[in-house]
């Protein structure tokens, strides 16, 4: 295990920047994932760190050596990539001991250190087998197994999980936590998928157009987004476009909601209040709406399983981006399409974004 | 609704659907189609096969084995020696030119541009054999060729250092010309089949490029080298025009003497004829046996 640290990377390609002077510090042990969506310079940052990109700027270090001139097999990273990576002439036990083969270990060695991995990894039966003769959740276990083979340093995972079905996606992932926690490498995960980072990170660095948005624990990201880029991007959210006002909002019909978080903005200010689903709640209309309360209409309800998610159309707020509420199953049969209700929530749920900071982003 | 409409086909791990339209009469055109071929392949290839044998052990009193005996013969001995040396010489050179042009033109560092000027050549040159091949030569590596001359001005006299064009190692480099952008063509393929990740993963595990190519690179695509090898090599073994006009029959090959006996120079005998030609079917054979037991043993982990 080692810490990394990347400083004032910055990668181009024919004049389109990719990577924007991005810092990026890792501690020991430590899982963090970069999320971001398709082209946002995830996968150039990770092949940066790896070696097989060179930056144009800046360095990565690595536990304090710099290894911004070395070639990736200098490095002591292992990685683990999308798919296909298992080399097809081989068995199982022999893409395991591959990289202590040609770093010259004997034999024995080789065995012993590939037969214990792949008992890690749960595929001890499978030592004898090829590639094209295990599923793709068996193939990315070799390759994290063949992986954390050299002892690495840091463990690099390129979208692993992405080329897998849901149910194999949702057990490796749980495997790839646990063995990270086992063999406490530093590891560093590539995806666009936004519910795996949240449930397997200890940090996630949200990417958008080469550039680091913001760098927190999941439930930082997901309570406090940094920008409205990161609260569009992370999780579902209803937004409400209004201006400031003390600790609420006021809406473009002159209706006033709570929102605590306003307060950090001046009064006045044009702003944008973020809603996740979970925390607003419904009641059929009884006649009149509670103040801080928002008259809807049930658009479309959802079961989930134990949760019901509830889409609303709000016809006093033409300009709205959509509002959201999940609720127990149980209770859902109230909310049918076209049923009336009022929505409210709790002041301190909303989250508020000056809207400058959310078109910049 | 059919059970084959219904069954579910795995590929790759996929489950897929055969539709529902595609029933017995939507079988009919492709079998109709490949059952043609075998009916070609049969008329054209097998029969005359078997009559060539039935030929060859045949004379005007019934069975005789005197036109097989006959291919122990010196001049034939020296003219399947020659079309197998020059057969596995210009193939041997065509798999490894071939393959390293291939590669090189694959590579990411050049331009698309390059790659598809060099598999246009490679298909007009792979089809480049006979007598305008043998011209060519002729013209630029002849005795009074423009590069025999060029290079004679500059005081390098290749005849007079023992090169002849007409010679085994003149044919060589004749047959080279075709079998080199054959095996581009045929090789590329393969190589673009090459995963970077695979590369990746060897450099990410402290592989050296030569531990790369050793361990995986070149048994990976070991399979697809003996099969081309095979092609090359039955291309040139079953070559007569470049030859015949190059050398005039001079330098003894088995099509060149099959030519001689039916032409009659000599004394016509399509028996003997027939003999060489079942003689070369052995060697083919042979050959065939021999790599796809080799291609059996190089291709296990993908069985």
């Amino acid at each position: 295990m080692a810490t990394v640290e990347a400083r004032g990377v910055s990668k181009s390609y024919q004049g389109r920047t990719v990577l924007a002077s991005l810092d990026l510090d890792m501690g020991e042990a430590e899982l963090i994932c970069l999320l971001g969506p398709s082209g946002c310079g995830k996968t150039t940052l990770l092949r940066i760190i790896a070696g097989f990109i060179t930056p144009d700027t800046g360095t990565v270090h690595v536990g304090g050596r710099d290894v911004t001139a070395l070639p990736p097999a200098a490095r002591k990273m292992g990685m683990v990539f999308q798919a296909y990576s298992l080399f097809p002439n081989m068995t199982a036990l022999d893409n395991v001991r591959f990289g202590p083969r040609v770093a010259g270990q004997a034999k024995t060695e080789q065995v012993k250190r590939a037969g214990e991995l792949l008992d890690l990894v749960g595929l001890a039966q499978h030592r004898d087998k090829y590639p094209h003769q295990m599923s793709g959740g068996q193939q990315q276990r070799v390759a994290l197994a063949r992986a954390l083979a050299v002892r690495p340093d840091v463990l690099l995972l390129d979208e692993p999980l992405s080329a897998l079905d849901a149910k194999v996606r949702l057990q490796l992932r749980e495997e790839i936590r646990r063995i990270q926690r086992e063999t406490k490498v530093t590891t560093v995960l590539v995806t666009h998928d936004q519910e795996e980072a949240l449930s397997i990170s200890d940090r996630v660095a949200v990417m958008n157009g080469g550039k680091l948005l913001q760098v927190a624990t999941p439930s930082v990201i997901y309570r406090q987004p940094a920008d409205a880029f990161v609260a569009r991007f992370i999780g579902l959210a209803g937004i409400l476009p209004g201006v400031a006002e003390g600790a609420a909002v006021r809406m473009s019909n002159g209706t006033i909601l709570p929102a605590d978080a306003a307060v950090a903005h001046q009064s006045g200010r044009s702003v944008e209040m973020f809603l996740r689903p979970e925390h607003v709640r419904l009641q059929r209309m009884n006649g009149h709406v509670p103040p801080g309360a928002l008259a809807a209409d049930v658009q479309e309800a959802t079961f989930l399983g134990s949760l019901t998610r509830v889409r609303l159309r709000l016809p006093e707020l033409p300009d709205h981006a959509g509002l959201w509420a999940d609720m127990p199953s149980e209770h859902a049969a109230d909310f049918a399409p076209g049923q009336r209700v009022t929505a409210h929530w709790h002041e301190t749920s909303p989250h508020v974004i000056a809207v400058e900071a959310a078109q910049a982003s | 609704m059919s059970q084959a409409a219904t069954t579910p086909l795995r590929r790759d791990g996929v489950v897929h659907k055969r539709p529902a339209s595609q029933g017995v009469a939507g079988l009919i055109l492709p079998y109709s189609v490949i059952g043609l071929f075998i009916a070609l392949a049969a008329l054209f290839m097998a029969a005359p096969t078997v009559m060539l044998a039935v030929q060859s052990v045949t004379d005007d009193h019934g069975f005789t084995l005197k036109y097989l005996e006959a291919l122990g013969g010196d001049n034939i001995v020296v003219a399947f020696r020659n079309s197998i040396v020059l057969s596995i010489a210009s193939a041997a050179i065509g798999v490894v030119a071939g393959g390293l042009i291939a590669y090189f033109v694959i590579s990411p560092a050049m331009p698309i541009t390059l790659r598809s000027a060099v598999t246009s050549f490679s298909a007009v040159a792979a089809n480049f054999a006979g007598v305008p091949l043998a011209f060519a030569f002729v013209s630029t590596l002849g005795t009074l060729g423009m590069l025999t001359q060029g290079l004679r001005s500059l005081g390098v006299d290749i005849y007079g250092l023992g090169f002849s064009l007409f010679s085994m190692t003149g044919l060589t480099i004749v047959y080279a010309y075709f079998q080199i952008p054959l095996m581009v063509i045929i090789i590329t393929p393969a190589l673009l089949a090459l995963r970077t990740e695979w590369r990746e993963s060897s450099e990410n595990l402290g592989a050296t490029s030569g531990q790369y190519w050793r361990m995986i690179g070149l048994p990976v695509l070991l399979p697809s080298l003996i099969s081309a090898f095979i092609l090359l090599f039955g291309s040139a073994f079953s070559a007569y025009a470049t030859a015949y006009a190059l050398t005039s029959g001079n330098i003894a090959l088995l099509t060149t003497e099959i030519a001689n006996v039916l032409s009659g120079d000599v004394s016509s005998s399509p028996q003997t004829g027939a003999a060489l030609a079942v003689g070369m079917i052995v060697v083919m054979v042979g050959v065939l046996v021999i790599s796809a037991a080799f291609s059996r043993r190089a291709s296990r982990w993908h069985k």
